[in-house]
């Protein structure tokens, strides 16, 4: 079986959860809740999932099903709560992310009368302030991949360092994961990085689609690992029968 | 006994939005597109109060409300309609300028209002460091904590309300109210953040029922001032378990939305141009247009 390019972004995202022992899988978008789900259902079984709402199901669910068994409730006010406790780790969305990992998810242009207002800041803030932080970017560009954010919803390295080890104790920004590769935050001075590129996309192509120098590895950029059969398995049959991430990522 | 009689605090929409003045602060529970007090924000749309600032965590009802122009100042951590990410009356607001806009982390707007319930000053939280947050609200302050090393945090000021508007699935005449939906949201904060609290309901009930777990029982009647009873009272937000989101109506007010002028015009014309009882009835021949077979040309 060859995994399409939505599959490997899933197990890509899957990966950011492993190691992480009994904490909250948070995820916003396709490939990061089928990631979260594909985490706990192989290596990373300790998780928590929700249905996508107040809801912590008993078993991971599949994508927009009804929630079936459950086994803890997390209504909005818990989840901002649990953000402060810290025993979660969120897979976000950006608009705009740069070298050191700041994101926008608020407006582009000048905030004060903005081009094109977004969601607002929503979580942003404290999730990256407080707790560990993933990204999940479907669409690797330049227009997202910019050299600075418009508005700094998400907390960067060099802002964390900013604020010192003390206030920035609980910053931890893992990795990116995105339609074509996967980064993170190790290169020098806490800028990103590019880990392994998605089978069939060239170092090239990252780079040109990445709006600011990306630091690279010793060893090289090696091919991001596909699904294996029993992944595939599970992501086809049981995760997402109905292709949802195939929408998210097309071929 | 004394107090409450057997109609109690019940009224109407257009008596909550009669106590509404200009400039107030008008806290608005649900959360998005979610059991929103739309009967209660559109009889304030009709009753046009002007240059309100707006706290919510924000849905259609921020949209309306910008659209109509009644708006000085929005206070919220987001505002989306969730299934469709951007609400496109307040990106109109914001993108011309309209509208002057707080915008607060989720866990900061959280802790505003449970400061603002607790008549607290503030709240410290982590939440805001290091962000633009704090760029784009020169007016927060932080604080060192008294403790240990001194730890540096968001003072977040208390949300203080003149007025909440809050949707629940079933309340009595007291002004208890229930939900039965699987997240409470902010919503009993708004009660206890504001000085008075409307509640609306899906439907109304004799105190005590229909029986539930009392954990269900959300609103206190010591926070509430008057209550309406507004079947549909959230639509097109979501009101599970009665009702869930009318996502084809959403998508059709997202798209008059988006277009703004005549399209705008005419929407605003049909759905809110009469009372609660014609919004119901258009919506209801909206869907049955709909649902009518096309015809094909001959």
């Amino acid at each position: 079986m060859t995994a399409t390019r939505a599959e490997v972004c899933v197990a890509a995202c899957a990966e950011a959860w492993r190691g992480d022992g009994e904490v909250l899988a948070a995820a916003m978008g396709v490939c990061s809740v089928l990631g979260a789900r594909l985490a706990r259902m192989t290596f990373a079984p300790d998780l928590l999932t929700t249905d996508g709402g107040a809801l912590l199901t008993a078993a991971p669910i599949p994508y927009g099903a009804p929630p079936g068994p459950v086994e803890g409730w997390l209504p909005f006010r818990d989840h901002l709560w649990l953000v402060l406790n810290g025993r979660r780790h969120v897979m976000m969305g950006a608009s705009q992310i740069d070298r050191h990992g700041n994101t926008n998810i608020s407006a582009i242009g000048p905030w004060a009368r903005p081009r094109s207002q977004l969601l607002g800041s929503r979580g942003a803030p404290g999730n990256t302030i407080c707790c560990p932080t993933s990204y999940w970017i479907p669409r690797h560009s330049t227009r997202v991949f910019v050299p600075e954010v418009d508005m700094a919803s998400g907390v960067g390295t060099d802002r964390a360092a900013a604020l010192g080890p003390r206030a920035a104790r609980f910053h931890d920004l893992r990795r990116v994961v995105t339609d074509l590769a996967v980064l993170d935050l190790g290169g020098p001075g806490g800028t990103m990085r590019l880990l392994s590129v998605h089978p069939g996309v060239t170092v090239d192509e990252v780079v040109a689609a990445t709006g600011f120098p990306l630091a690279i590895g010793p060893g090289g950029v090696p091919e991001t690992p596909e699904p294996g059969e029993e992944e595939l398995r599970l992501i086809r049959d049981v995760l997402d029968p109905g292709g949802a991430r195939e929408a998210e990522v097309p071929g | 006994m004394s107090g409450t009689t057997s109609t109690g605090k019940v009224m109407t929409a257009e008596d909550v939005a009669a106590t509404l003045r200009d400039g107030m602060t008008v806290g608005i529970g649900g959360w998005g597109s979610r059991r929103k007090p739309m009967a209660l924000v559109r009889a304030v749309l009709r009753a046009g109060v002007r240059d309100l600032t707006v706290v919510s965590c924000g849905g259609p009802d921020v949209g309306l409300l910008c659209a109509a122009g009644l708006v000085r100042r929005v206070v919220a951590p987001f505002v989306t309609l969730d299934s469709v990410p951007l609400e496109p009356h307040f990106r109109a607001a914001r993108q011309s300028g309209a509208v002057a806009f707080t915008e607060y982390d989720e866990g900061m707007f959280l802790f505003g209002l449970l400061a603002a319930a607790h008549r607290l000053p503030f709240l410290p939280t982590r939440a805001g460091l290091g962000s633009d947050v704090l760029r784009v609200n020169p007016e927060l302050r932080t604080v060192r904590s008294p403790y240990g090393e001194g730890e540096e945090l968001v003072a977040v000021p208390a949300l203080s309300l003149d007025v909440a508007l809050v949707h629940v699935d079933r309340a009595d005449p007291r002004g208890n109210g229930r939900y039965l939906g699987p997240d409470p949201y902010l919503d009993d904060l708004y009660a206890k953040a504001a000085a008075r609290c409307y509640l609306s309901c899906e439907r109304l009930v004799p105190p005590g029922e229909p029986a539930g777990p009392p954990q269900t029982l959300l609103i206190s009647r010591m926070h509430i001032a008057g209550v309406v009873e507004a079947p549909g009272g959230g639509h097109f937000t979501d009101c599970s378990p009665d009702r869930g989101r009318d996502e084809a109506f959403q998508r059709h007010y997202a798209r008059a939305a988006a277009a703004g002028g005549e399209e705008w015009a005419a929407f605003a014309a049909r759905f809110l141009g009469g009372d609660e009882a014609v919004y119901q009835e258009e919506v209801r021949r909206w869907h049955e247009e709909r649902a009518r077979p096309v015809k094909e040309g001959v």
